[in-house]
């Protein structure tokens, strides 16, 4: 798309906003495919409303950030995705004495966590907000402290009260309720759930998270662009890739740098190696949560490969050491990429033996099938990405929607699946690990020689840009700000585990028990990459 | 049933021998960097780039002293310097273990994972532990379920603020005598979360760290070679 199209875009966006709400927006310096624009809080609501509601945009991320140094008020961004790769960011100010904006999130359901985050972190209140209750920090926290501010600092020394959750109770004959974790019986990660049942059958679930909280954004804040990286890489250990891909895009647009062509086609392969290594061990993992050993084994020994061949090409495992922002550290060469292929070709034939197999076992699919039904609407209510909202029947997927890296340059298909149980998850990741095979097959064909990487150039000062990339899990947006002198002023990251955390206690209830490990390992959720 | 039974077969035994058989990374694995001497001219550039502080200049013994606890691995250092003076090394067995044990664990070790808000990295590599290419069942080591029934607590993270009670009643409820394991450099020394509001700064700080095992994350044959040094039962390859 040219540029005046994009223009031509905008201004038509811009008409209809003027139109409908009446009142005059300003549009601020903005990117290609990125419009910024600053409005009053008292229209949110009507103009969050028409996005959604009325112009099919969807709410992707909405932050709060601390510029009392800049110009005294805190501001907060709203992120509005549209079909034809528009991201529109919406700024408005909130004054230091009077720290409260609307609520949407009655009428825009993606916005509840979002702002409980704000309040959580930022001490600003969203008025008529449905839920009272902590979410990003927990009960022992004191009251009015707040980590994102500013004058936080990092090393704040914050005393614990003596406080805990309450749960949700469900009261009648024969109800129990089940608290698990947050330290789980197997190797994952930290959550705690509250199962209220009867026999073996869910009423309620509800999941407490944050216990990984480890200050990431705060961490990012003054440090450079490439320190900055080492932060993102480590947000998540299973999607590194996504995460610093993400990062160095908006570093990237702040800086007005653009990449050579080479970096953006091994970053195109890095980010499908990913992809697959996680959809292969996922597929294994799911037949962990039936108690499937074959499956299991088989997986696990399937995506070992694919890590194997990570540290061969790329010197680590998980991908890290990869990106920097202005393009990549590691080259692939002609043996490398030869390699690649070789690997590619056995997973894809092992992988389709396996498949199978498993489709063809009769109490596998007993377990699988109904299983744990993500509903169409509260997918897109809540905003659900990833192979969990593609399983759902929403057809969402940043590669082609949003595309970045060299994905315009090579083709392929977006699986969508209707039912939304445990069943069309699985063969979504299935069908996807067989376009990943596809994509880097096609990007080492047509990997332009070239350069690895550009010299940075300076970010403009408190400039701010979005990067967004399809992780194994989903979308995954990152909002990063730049400071006066080179620095990371303010990061977000809104991974795609945020979204879909809040979707999976709603295909609980109406499960037995022992379903829940497996429908928790169906939608794959990162707790590291919620808790940040 | 049939053709399970036939892939099985005919897929055969894939487990490796490790650490029987020793295993050398490829070249550009990004393992411990490595000074050398001979190139540096001693101008700072790499402590000041090291994200970690791992990089410290020792007035007494005369050189830059790399914290294997600390250090994530990012090849920075190797990167910033104009001199070559450090390169990308090999080692990944890294383990540090500060107490001499113990006849007592034998060959059955049975092992508890604490995440103690890990970035699900180290998560990975202790559960491919449990597959079929590293089957750390054929070295008498076992992942329980259950503190209870623990002799040895492997824990990742750098022990974050909302996990530190649960971390201590793990530890309480597992019987002694125990041994506990930091995994990966953010349980070693806090590593890219440091120490702050939320991040005790490494599991030492909340627990008696017997073992550590850097990486960021540690290869599985990392883990594998610092259990058997936990227990002192780490023979290295011939």
């Amino acid at each position: 798309m040219t540029p005046q199209a994009y223009d031509l875009k905008w201004e038509k966006l811009l008409a209809m906003i003027r139109t409908s709400i009446g009142v005059a927006v300003t549009p601020l310096p903005s990117y290609p495919g990125e419009l910024h624009l600053a409005i009053g809080r008292e229209n949110i609501p009507q103009l969050a409303g028409k996005f959604v509601h009325a112009w099919s945009f969807e709410l992707v991320q909405l932050l709060a950030n601390d510029e009392r140094v800049i110009d005294g008020d805190f501001k907060l961004y709203y992120t509005f995705a549209g079909k034809e790769d528009q991201l529109v960011i919406v700024q408005t100010s909130i004054a230091e004495d009077d720290l409260t904006f609307p609520s949407i999130s009655a009428s825009i359901p993606a916005a509840d966590w979002y702002e409980r985050e704000v309040r959580d972190l930022f001490g600003i209140e969203p008025v008529n907000h449905p839920s009272a209750e902590r979410l990003a920090v927990h009960a022992d926290w004191p009251e009015k402290v707040y980590a994102m501010r500013r004058d936080f600092n990092l090393d704040t020394v914050v005393p614990r009260l003596d406080q805990q959750f309450s749960f949700k109770q469900v009261k009648g004959e024969g109800v129990m309720e089940i608290p698990v974790g947050p330290i789980h019986a197997g190797i994952i990660e930290p959550g705690h759930f509250r199962f209220s049942a009867v026999g073996d059958k869910v009423i309620n679930l509800e999941a407490r998270l944050f216990y990984a909280h480890r200050g990431m954004e705060k961490l990012c804040e003054g440090k450079t662009p490439e320190q900055g990286l080492l932060v993102a890489e480590r947000i998540c250990g299973a999607c590194s890739c996504a995460h610093s891909t993400a990062y160095c895009q908006a570093v990237e647009k702040i800086s007005h740098t653009s990449l050579p062509p080479r970096a953006e086609f091994i970053r195109t392969i890095a980010l499908e190696l990913e992809r697959l290594y996680n959809h292969v061990g996922d597929v294994g993992n799911i037949c962990a949560g039936v108690g499937f050993a074959f499956g299991t084994m088989y997986g696990a020994r399937l995506k070992e490969n694919i890590l194997r061949l990570n540290e061969l090409v790329f010197g680590s495992r998980f991908l890290r050491g990869i990106n920097i922002p202005g393009g990549v550290r590691r080259d692939i060469d002609a043996v490398n990429a030869c390699r690649i292929n070789e690997a590619l070709e056995e997973t894809a034939r092992e992988f389709n033996e396996f498949t199978a197999i498993l489709l063809s076992t009769e109490s596998f699919l007993d377990r699988v099938k109904k299983t744990g039904i993500l509903s169409k609407q509260i997918a897109a209510d809540l905003h659900a990405v990833g192979p969990a909202a593609r399983a759902s029947g929403i057809n969402r997927d940043s590669r082609r929607d949003h595309p970045y890296a060299a994905y315009r340059l090579v083709s392929f298909r977006v699986p969508v699946y209707k039912q939304g149980d445990v069943l069309d998850r699985v063969n979504l990741r299935i069908d996807e690990s067989a376009e990943s095979i596809g994509i880097i097959k096609q990007a080492l064909r047509q990997l332009p020689a070239g350069e690895l990487r550009t010299p940075l150039n300076d970010l403009a000062p408190f400039s701010y840009a979005l990067g967004v990339t399809e992780s194994p899990r989903g979308e995954n947006v990152h909002f990063v700000m730049s400071g006066s002198d080179n620095t990371i002023l303010r990061h977000m990251v809104r991974s795609a585990s945020y979204c879909n955390w809040q979707v999976l206690p709603s295909t609980v209830p109406g499960n037995i028990v022992p379903d829940f490990p497996l429908i928790n390992k169906s939608f794959e959720l990162c707790y590291a990459c919620l808790d940040r | 049933m049939l053709r399970i039974l036939r892939k099985s077969l005919k897929t055969g035994i894939v487990t490796e021998a490790y650490p029987l058989d020793g295993n050398t990374p490829a070249p550009g694995f990004r393992g411990l960097p490595v000074w050398q001497r001979e190139n540096c001219v001693k101008c700072g550039k790499c402590a000041a780039q090291c994200p970690t502080r791992a990089i410290v200049w020792s007035g007494r013994t005369d050189t830059w002293e790399i914290d294997s606890k600390s250090c994530i691995f990012c090849g920075y250092c190797e990167d910033v310097c104009a001199y070559q003076a450090f390169r990308q090394g090999s080692d990944y067995a890294l383990a540090i273990t500060n107490t001499q044990v113990n006849k007592i664990f034998g060959r059955s070790v049975n092992i508890r994972h604490l995440d103690a808000g890990s970035c699900n990295g180290c998560e990975w590599e202790m559960a491919s532990l449990n597959g079929p290419v590293y089957d750390i069942q054929r070295l008498g080591f076992d992942f329980v379920a259950s503190p209870r029934h623990a002799d040895l607590l492997m824990v990742t993270g750098p022990v974050t603020r909302n996990l530190e009670i649960a971390v201590k009643k793990t530890y309480a409820a597992t019987p002694a005598p125990k041994l506990v394991v930091a995994v990966g450099a953010c349980a070693c020394s806090g590593g890219i979360c440091g120490r702050s509001y939320t991040s005790a700064g490494g599991v030492d700080n909340i627990l008696p760290v017997d073992t550590f095992i850097p990486g960021c994350p540690p290869r599985p044959q990392a883990l594998i070679a610092g259990l058997l040094q936990a227990v002192s039962r780490l023979q290295k390859p011939s």
